[in-house]
């Protein structure tokens, strides 16, 4: 039989961008432990509808954990206190019955807060189109070992590449900081021989932009690293730090 | 020249001084530490050092201009990235939780910063800035040391030198881009070693003097 329980919610509820918001508390009456945290908010958001009463809104699209769309700050932790979980694949089977939970956006000066719980997370998208692109020739359709890849370069690429965007690096960061998703992002291209041509324009801009978006300096906090559903690591800062050094000095990107 | 400026101002660049600079300090603290073993040797030994330190003269003041040179660097970037990065986060959360990355040390280094300039300057005051004349530099130490409130002030800002440097070294390491599988926990068990040699090799020195005193 399924376990039900039953909690009190309190949500930042904020009407727009400009207008100021506010903790209100609600209550999610029979939850089973089966369902995700968003289908609670589901639950609970049906109830707010049947009552006349304005639906909570939230970020969510493939409710798999692998598009990035979803994530709030739920009891000081981006996505929740489950390690390389998202929000969408976060399970009440994790709380108790009677808990209190605490559900903010991710706040940061570079991520507006939209309504309630959505937050513009646009800025990381002006990051990546700073990285500008990767050149693949045309003409003939090349042999598939005609670039040699070794399996672990590939593997950290990979890793690398398993970035989804969701901004928890920088909701998690002390700092408010985006070194680990821009770190990512320089990483699986700098790795791989596809990504080597551009590489020294593609740190140098991506690394001004996140500058001018208003985001925070990285201290090493690791807190990214800890939080983020796709557990990428610092390892990738410490890579996009040489690569930045690299363009820096021995390039002529300016 | 503009193309530097402006790398050396980005957020990694910042780290970069930072980096560079602390690491100079950590320098710094390993020969201040050797040069206070002295201390071990009695009246004598520790005042011979540092006639014979203050013997290599044009040496030491060029030492001195370095030392401030870094240490202005290191506080105005600090400073800067400290103000930026309260910048970041206008509206703070309610309720703050950590995922298990920071360490005391990570979480405090603006403050335990702000704290050891203060310590510092005093420290700067006490032994360096002194009319040594008619004392030697032993009493100058043995009489501040009998006072047991600098004792425990001594004691207390060693512990927060030793906080500042656990987080402070390995992140050089990692700002400079070294973190490698092989080498970061061992870059992570030296930087903890050093903190606690900076801790207690200094820390004892004050408790060891109003001892003998």
């Amino acid at each position: 039989m399924t376990k039900t329980i039953n909690l009190t919610l309190k949500v930042w509820r904020q009407q727009s961008a400009t207008i100021k918001g506010g903790f209100e508390t609600y209550h999610a009456s029979n939850i089973s432990t089966d369902m995700s945290f968003l289908e609670m908010l589901d639950v609970v958001n049906e109830q707010l509808t049947l009552d006349c009463r304005e639906p909570i809104a939230f970020d969510h699209d493939c409710r798999e954990g692998i598009c990035g769309q979803c994530g709030s700050v739920i009891n000081g932790r981006p996505h929740g206190p489950e390690k390389g979980t998202t929000l969408c694949q976060l399970h009440m089977r994790h709380f108790n019955d009677g808990d209190t939970i605490a559900i903010e956006p991710f706040r940061a000066k570079a991520f507006k807060v939209l309504k309630d719980l959505v937050v513009d997370r646009s800025a990381l998208d002006k990051i990546i189109q700073a990285g500008g692109y990767v050149s693949v020739n045309t003409g003939g359709t090349p042999d598939a070992n005609a670039i040699p890849v070794p399996k672990e370069i590939a593997e950290k690429a990979m890793d690398a590449a398993a970035c989804i965007g969701c901004g928890a690096c920088v909701a998690s960061c002390p700092n408010a900081s985006a070194m680990l998703f821009v770190g990512a992002k320089v990483s699986q291209l700098a790795l791989l021989p596809q990504g080597k041509p551009e590489a020294a324009r593609r740190v140098t801009f991506m690394v001004q932009t996140m500058d001018e978006l208003g985001f925070g300096n990285c201290s090493n906090e690791r807190e990214c690293e800890a939080e983020c559903p796709k557990e990428i690591s610092i390892t990738n800062i410490a890579r996009m730090n040489r690569e930045f050094f690299k363009a820096g000095l021995f390039s002529s990107t300016r | 020249m503009n193309w530097f400026v402006s790398m050396l101002g980005s957020s990694i660049g910042k780290k970069l001084m930072m980096a560079i600079t602390g690491l100079s300090f950590c320098g710094f603290l390993v020969a201040h530490l050797a040069g206070n073993l002295f201390i071990y040797g009695g009246r004598d030994a520790f005042n011979s050092y540092a006639d014979h330190l203050h013997s290599l003269g044009p040496l030491v003041n060029l030492a001195e201009i370095g030392l401030l040179t870094l240490a202005l660097i290191h506080i105005l970037t600090g400073a800067t990235l400290f103000y930026e990065n309260l910048r970041a986060r206008p509206d703070r959360y309610s309720v703050n939780k950590s995922a298990g990355g920071r360490t005391i040390g990570s979480a405090t280094m603006p403050y335990s910063g702000f704290f050891l300039l203060f310590f510092v300057i005093f420290h700067l005051f006490n032994f360096h800035f002194v009319d040594k004349t008619h004392l030697t530099i032993f009493d100058i130490v043995s009489k501040a040391f009998s006072n047991p409130i600098y004792v425990i002030f001594y004691i207390l800002a060693m512990i927060i030198a030793g906080l500042h440097v656990s987080h402070g070294l390995w992140s050089a390491f990692q700002t400079l881009g070294a973190n490698h599988p092989k080498y970061m926990p061992i870059i992570m068990m030296v930087s903890l070693v050093f903190s606690l040699i900076v801790g207690i090799g200094f820390g004892f020195l004050p408790v060891y003097i109003s001892l003998i005193a």
